[in-house]
């Protein structure tokens, strides 16, 4: 074999090896779940957001259909989106309602039943204004929506009785079955930055205190939301 | 006749005092380092001065450190002094003379070793108790323990506050006993007063690290991990997770703050008011919970009937066909 014929295998084995090293990067390492932007409009104390997200059962959408998964509606397309990030202004009052397909699960700390950061620290179930709800006690919480970097904690309400629990949506996203509403507002923070937040109640069926899987992977059960100026 | 010059005697006398010039330059060495730590770096050590237990350590640092600069130095000036003196030179390629033992060395060498492991033994020991822990997690039946007997039906100024750590992924609450079980997301201390910190986890293992305070308990699920410190100045400090415990374990930490002991009254009544609608829903305070199990009395009928008895995320059984 010649030399230019050497010298050229070796580059295109070189190239070959480096473009297969970045596309890992690009692909798997560096992607994420998509975010939905909210932030059209501008910034500001009087600025209002209105974010939809539903907690569907199964992730039939996924690679994991077995784990439960929160959706995000896309303000533009009222399209529901699997992630789990969204972005909002910075000062903005964020209007968030949840659709909660899924079934109740008892939370290892019932202190979590308590509605904290909302503005009035109150959420509403249903219609019904409530400022905690006992997990313990009542077939009522299905997750949480709790970003720790702001107070923010709301358990999310679930179907109440047996029969829906035994019924709950099976394709994502949901857009029937049993459910509950939730509605509560908060003050997104005037300082910009990423906020993560995440479900406290142990929906990771299947692993160690219910909070591996689905609960430590983005775009499913946690998230960040992103303020923006 | 004059006499013929006699050739010179070969030098066998004794050559500079390499022992005396190494003494010397150690000596100097040891001095200026220890001044300079002592003055410049110790009061700026961490973990500060804001409690009992953060002083006692910044202390028994500085006091290691005082110790333990001249050995260092002795180490360093011996080898620098062997590379300059006893450095090969042009032309003298002949071996050096014989290695003998010599006791006189070693017997000081041995003895001065001795003392300084064993003096730093008995310090480190006695700082242990008379800290009362230094701040460290003593686990469920401390040795160390501050005076004043702990009651948790009430606090009174001058007893311990005892202040249950909680942690669970990815946050740590706070349960204050003594002032009805309350709960809460934020850590206030009572400045001058005693305060037991029992740490625990609902689920995989953490670390309470106040660090500020110079507190550092782990906190292991079904465990009471007990650790001590006196709050002695007013503000704020950190309290972070000290021990790898999933995805956002970066994200756990809240600041806690010192006050006034009229501060901490005003708090702990506000709070208890504030938080009454959710501390009538926690199980009784325990020093540890076994968060899997939720008490019968607890359950309602909808729960029992869904089979959800228990609040755990526990393990597909084998034969479950998915498995993580």
């Amino acid at each position: 074999m010649s030399l230019p014929v050497r010298v050229g295998t070796l580059i295109v084995a070189f190239l070959a090896v480096v473009g297969g090293a970045i596309f890992v990067v690009i692909h798997y390492l560096l992607a994420g779940p998509p975010v939905i932007d909210f932030t059209a409009g501008g910034s500001g104390a009087g600025k209002q957001v209105n974010i939809v997200l539903q907690e569907a059962p199964q992730t039939t959408v996924s690679t994991k259909p077995d784990w439960v998964s929160y959706f995000i509606r896309d303000p533009k397309t009222k399209q529901w989106v699997h992630t789990t990030f969204f972005k909002v202004p910075a000062g903005a009052t964020v209007n968030v309602t949840v659709l909660g397909y899924d079934g109740c699960t008892p939370a290892r700390n019932p202190f979590f039943g308590r509605v904290t950061g909302t503005i009035g620290n109150t959420e509403t179930v249903d219609g019904k204004t409530v400022r905690v709800l006992d997990t313990w006690r009542s077939c009522s919480v299905g997750h949480t929506f709790s970003i720790p970097g702001i107070g923010l904690n709301v358990p999310m309400g679930s179907p109440t009785t047996v029969a829906a629990n035994n019924a709950l949506c099976t394709n994502s996203p949901c857009t029937s079955g049993p459910k509950a509403t939730m509605k509560f507002s908060f003050h997104a923070p005037t300082t910009t930055g990423a906020y993560f937040w995440q479900c406290r109640i142990p929906c990771g069926g299947g692993y160690v205190t219910g909070f591996g899987g689905p609960m430590q992977t983005l775009g499913y059960m946690t998230g960040q939301m992103e303020v923006t100026s | 006749m004059a006499a013929e010059p006699q050739p010179a005697a070969p030098t066998q006398g004794r050559g500079p005092s390499h022992g005396m010039r190494i003494f010397v330059i150690w000596l100097v060495v040891s001095v200026v380092a220890d001044l300079l730590f002592g003055f410049l770096l110790a009061p700026h050590l961490p973990p500060g001065d804001m409690s009992s237990a953060a002083h006692d350590e910044q202390d028994a640092i500085n006091i290691m450190v005082l110790m333990s600069a001249p050995v260092v130095a002795f180490v360093l000036v011996y080898f620098g002094y062997a590379l300059i003196v006893w450095r090969h030179r042009e032309g003298d390629d002949e071996d050096g003379p014989a290695l003998h033992g010599h006791a006189r060395i070693q017997t000081a060498w041995i003895t001065v070793t001795s003392v300084i492991v064993l003096a730093l033994a008995v310090f480190g020991t006695v700082e242990l108790w008379d800290s009362h822990g230094a701040g460290a997690g003593e686990g469920p039946a401390p040795i160390f323990k501050p005076p004043g007997t702990v009651s948790l039906a009430s606090w009174t100024p001058g007893k311990p506050l005892v202040v249950q750590v909680i942690a669970q992924q990815w946050r740590f609450t706070y349960r204050y006993p003594q002032f009805g079980g309350f709960e809460t997301y934020q850590l206030v201390l009572p400045e001058n007063q005693w305060v037991q910190f029992d740490v625990t986890s609902l689920d995989v293992i953490h670390s309470f690290w106040a660090y500020q305070l110079g507190v550092k308990a782990d906190a292991n699920p079904n465990v009471n991990n007990v650790a001590y410190a006196k709050p002695t100045q007013l503000g704020h400090f950190m309290v972070r997770c000290a021990e790898l415990c999933g995805l956002w374990h970066g994200a756990m930490f809240n600041s806690g703050s010192v006050v006034t002991q009229a501060q901490f009254q005003s708090w702990t009544g506000a709070t208890k008011s504030f938080m009454a609608d959710v501390t009538r829903l926690l199980p009784a305070f325990a020093t540890t919970y076994d968060p899997t199990v939720i008490p019968a009395f607890r359950s309602g009928p909808v729960m029992k009937k869904l089979g959800l008895t228990s609040a755990g995320g526990g393990f597909y059984p084998p034969q479950d066909p998915v498995q993580p």
